[in-house]
């Protein structure tokens, strides 16, 4: 009898606790808002909202040696295959890797990339983009240029410090751990933005 | 205190010995890929030689995102990515690995001149990186 009882406890205080969380993780920011978000900007359920993290090392310095590296789950697989079979042209610059370094890349970017995942994200990535389409440029993804819409060009291409949209790292401080909501953005010279 | 002293001396004179054993060993290897003596003076020149991208019709040298001197960092003209001086003695770290110079001299060679560096030219820039 009395295991009843604490059983039926444990599932008053955690139905209790599981709207009250629900109460609290409302209310914020139209894409990451009804997940959790804290005031550090690192929620509880943070890992599993955003988009995921680069566990990769070999990407991680390869491609981050130049450039923000960019979450694989922001492209479609054939994005990044496409990608990688034109490094040397890449972007204007070359960027040429040795086969057997270019091969385990992809194989990383493939399996992480937006189709692999489900995230909010990756999946409106995806709905975004066209399946006869293979789109290289991540901050000109139809998603992206709606998601910046608002900010003024004199603070993105005419701010030194930003200079380019691709640049994700200058104003979202938090890039590197998937975080891009706009709470946690500071632009340089500029500061918080907040629609 | 001796030890500290050790320890202190190895952490700021091997990274500069690696990277002179690093350019031996390169400098070696082309060799037999049939360069002859290196030459600094050579390297210098090249380095701000300039060439004219086919894509983008722009005029361009080593030190447009380097720096025309070896010992300042430079600035990509694309990206704006700081590039740390190439001067070996100041840029201790750089020249420790083989395969990443390798990479950036078959980069850096064609965006800039078109083409893959001989073995003659990689060997005379490392001499002049050496020699700044």
């Amino acid at each position: 009898m009395k295991k009843r009882i604490l059983a039926g406890a444990v599932i008053m205080a955690s139905s209790v606790m599981l709207s009250v969380s629900g109460i609290a993780f409302a209310d914020k920011d139209k894409d990451e808002g009804s997940y959790g978000y804290s005031k550090d900007g690192y929620g509880l359920f943070e890992r599993t909202t955003t988009i995921p993290i680069v566990k990769n090392k070999l990407y991680a310095t390869e491609c981050g040696s130049c450039h923000f590296a960019y979450q694989p789950g922001w492209l479609p697989a054939r994005s990044w295959q496409k990608m990688m079979g034109g490094l040397d042209n890449h972007f204007g610059e070359n960027a040429e890797l040795d086969q057997k370094t270019s091969d385990q890349i992809t194989r990383y970017l493939v399996a992480e990339s937006a189709d692999m995942k489900s995230n909010r994200k990756s999946r409106k990535i995806l709905r975004s983009i066209r399946e006869n389409e293979a789109p290289l440029s991540i901050s000109s993804l139809r998603y992206m240029l709606k998601k910046h819409d608002e900010i003024p060009q004199r603070l993105i291409k005419g701010n030194a410090k930003v200079g380019s949209r691709a640049n994700c790292i200058a104003c979202h401080k938090g890039a590197t751990k998937g975080y891009f909501n706009e709470h946690g953005v500071n632009i340089p010279g500029y500061g918080p933005w907040e629609d | 205190m001796k030890t500290f002293t050790v320890a202190l001396l190895c952490m700021v004179v091997l990274p500069a010995q690696a990277s002179e054993a690093v350019i031996t060993q390169m400098h070696d290897s082309y060799r037999t890929e049939g360069a002859s003596e290196f030459s600094a003076a050579r390297g210098k020149s090249m380095w701000t030689q300039n060439f004219i991208q086919k894509k983008s019709g722009r005029q361009v040298n080593c030190a447009t995102c380097h720096s025309a001197d070896l010992t300042q960092a430079g600035s990509h003209i694309r990206t704006g990515k700081i590039i740390e001086p190439m001067a070996s003695s100041v840029n201790t770290e750089r020249f420790n690995d083989p395969a990443k110079i390798e990479k950036w001299f078959l980069r850096n060679c064609k965006w800039t001149t078109g083409r893959e560096c001989s073995a003659q030219e990689k060997g005379d820039f490392l001499a002049y990186f050496q020699s700044e």
